[in-house]
Formats: structure tokens, C-alpha cells, sequence
């Protein structure tokens, strides 16, 4: 239960570095008009982004070619199926989860 | 009567206990992956007041799981910032896409929702955005500080259960935090019309080849980063 003074100063710089570029954009926008252009490029942000979150847990870069991480996609089909289906954050999480505790149990 | 109902609708969906409702969905991610953290924290040698300490300052569940496969493999200090730093620069990308809509508040309630974004309330946010096209900023209160109590508690738990359970994967916890951004990501697409879903699934057809092709060059995180600035700008160049 306790710590270094060494450790504390990595958590530290670390706490620093991600908070910068949480906040320098909400501190940008204040001063500066962003373009009609930006403001639609940023619309394309939150598509591209989740989909390429969830395209980087579907690639296994391990070996000398990139292939599939075969247990996630297969895990992928019903949370996506659940998700068009109900529409439903929970659900689709405990869909996924489910699948994915049978799937490990299994190899 | 139909301002009216208008009206109500805006303040019934700014307030600060519907951001902690809209909250609700995400928290068996944030839970799950943050018990997960906690046991990860411990089997590398994390205490548990460290443990506690990332999820407080750091707040990040990709960066604080890489953190601790750094420290266990005896990282620099200097390589263990920096990659921290590379995997979490995607929130400048989201805080970008969320801040224009909250400038009508001070300076201080924007670092106060800009420290607490993350993929998840960032999600959850632009999923409201796609709705209602307006973001109330005690609805994000409700919403940030809900996902920020529970991660900290959730990981700071899985710390100290960490000495009973030692393989939280075989449980399939790990895949909550896909199967959340799935379900983020269909929440988006189902509230845009028939053409532009096309468009859209086309751009994510870009994103699969972009992060294939990015994924023998450069570590995944920063893979994210760059297909998102490419796709999003091919997203601009070919809207009708």
C-alpha cells in the first residue's frame, strides 16, 4: 500500500502528457473560429475513430504478416448483430463478453 | 405546443442525473476493464495505492494497461511517458470533435470536461450529438464524473482482488471494451440516413485497409491515430 517518490513523478508525467491533449482542444476552440471545413471533417471523427479502435482488436500484428486475432473477430459477429439488433450498449457488451468466456473456455 | 414540448425535452436531457442514466450503459465496460486493470496492476508489481493513483491522474484504460507492461518490462522512464503520450493523443482528435459544441461555458467547466473525456463518455456523447445535435454541460458532468467515480473505484477493487482471481481474460472481461465500441459505433450509424450510410461504410472500408496496411509499419495506437486523419479527410473530399 505504498509507493516511491520515483514512481509517483512516472505516474506524474504520464497523468500530464494525456491530460494536454484532452484540453488544449476545449481551450483552442474558445479563442479560435475552426473553419466550416474542419468543423466537417470532424464529423467524420467519431465513425472513423471507433471503427478503427475496434479494427485495431481485430488484427493480430504478432508474426511476420499481420493476420486475424481469430477468438475477438469471431466474438465481433454476435456484438454485432446484438448491437444492430437492440440498439443496446449493455447487451452488446454482455453478448461479446459471454461469447468470449465460452470461446476461452473452449481454446 | 410544439416549443413547448421542445423545450422541455432540452431540459429534461441537460440535466445532470440523465448524464449519470446515460451513463449507466457504459459502466459494465468501465467496470469490468477496470477490475481487469486492477488484477493486471498487482501481477506486475503495482501497488495497490499505485493502482489507484493511475486511475486517478492517468485515467486512461489503454495507456495505464501499457504502462504497466512497460514497468514490468524495466522501460525507461522517458520510453514509458512518451508512449503514453502516443497512445492517448487520439483524445485530441475527440476532444476536437466535442468541444465546439460547449464554448458557451468558462474556461474552467471546459478543463473540467476535457480532463475527463475518454473513448467511452466521448462515445456516448456523440452519440447524443448525432441525436439531438446540442450537448448540455451538466448532462456531461452527470455523465464524465459517473465514469470517472466508477472506473477509479472499479480499479482500485480489482487491486485488491487481484491476489484471488489471477486471470481475469479467461473470464472474457477483456472483450468488453470491443464489444463497447461496436455497439458505440452502430449507435452512431443507425441515426444517419440510408445515403450517407453508404458513405459511411465505405469510409470504413478505408479504415480496415488503412489500419491493415499501417499495422506492418507502425505500433497499433498510432495506426489508429493516422487512418483516422486520412479516412476522415477522404470523408470530406468525397461527400455529395
Amino acid at each position: 500500500m505504498t509507493t516511491t517518490l520515483g514512481m509517483f513523478l512516472i505516474i506524474l508525467g504520464c497523468a500530464i502528457v494525456t491530460w494536454l491533449p484532452r484540453v488544449i482542444p476545449f481551450m483552442l476552440v474558445r479563442s479560435v473560429q475552426l473553419p466550416d471545413v474542419v468543423l466537417r471533417w470532424l464529423t467524420y471523427i467519431p465513425v472513423c475513430i471507433l471503427s478503427a479502435l475496434v479494427i485495431q482488436s481485430l488484427l493480430n500484428t504478432e508474426g511476420n504478416f499481420v493476420t486475424f486475432e481469430w477468438l475477438n473477430l469471431i466474438a465481433f459477429i454476435p456484438s454485432v448483430l446484438v448491437a444492430i439488433w437492440t440498439k443496446s450498449l449493455s447487451q452488446t457488451v454482455i453478448a461479446g463478453v459471454l461469447t468470449m468466456a465460452v470461446l476461452r473456455y473452449f481454446f | 405546443m410544439v416549443t413547448q414540448t421542445e423545450v422541455k425535452q432540452t431540459v429534461t436531457t441537460d440535466s445532470f442525473s440523465q448524464g449519470i442514466r446515460d451513463c449507466i450503459p457504459t459502466l459494465l465496460g468501465y467496470i469490468s476493464i477496470g477490475l481487469a486493470f486492477g488484477v493486471i496492476g498487482i501481477t506486475s508489481n503495482l501497488s495497490i495505492l499505485e493502482i489507484f493513483l493511475l486511475s486517478v491522474f492517468v485515467y486512461a484504460g489503454s495507456a495505464q494497461f501499457i504502462f504497466c507492461g512497460l514497468y514490468v518490462a524495466g522501460a525507461p522512464v522517458s520510453i514509458i511517458i512518451i508512449t503514453t503520450f502516443i497512445v492517448n493523443l487520439r483524445h485530441f482528435l475527440m476532444s476536437l470533435t466535442v468541444a465546439p459544441h460547449l464554448t458557451r461555458y468558462s474556461s474552467l467547466r471546459n478543463i473540467g470536461f476535457g480532463s475527463l473525456l475518454t473513448d467511452e463518455t466521448f462515445g456516448v456523447a456523440v452519440t447524443k450529438l448525432m441525436k439531438e445535435n446540442h450537448l448540455g454541460g451538466r448532462w456531461m458532468d452527470g455523465l464524465n464524473l459517473t465514469a470517472y467515480l466508477s472506473w477509479i473505484a472499479a480499479c482500485t477493487l480489482g487491486g485488491i482482488l487481484g491476489k484471488w482471481i489471477p486471470n481475469a481474460e479467461s473470464w472474457g472481461l477483456d472483450f468488453a471494451l470491443v464489444a463497447m465500441f461496436v455497439a458505440l459505433l452502430v449507435l452512431n450509424l443507425a441515426d444517419v440516413g440510408k445515403s450517407k450510410l453508404m458513405h459511411y461504410l465505405k469510409l470504413i472500408g478505408c479504415v480496415a485497409i488503412s489500419m491493415y496496411i499501417l499495422s506492418y509499419f507502425v505500433p497499433g495506437h498510432l495506426a489508429v491515430l493516422i487512418s483516422t486523419v486520412i479516412v476522415a479527410t477522404i470523408g470530406v473530399l468525397t461527400e455529395k
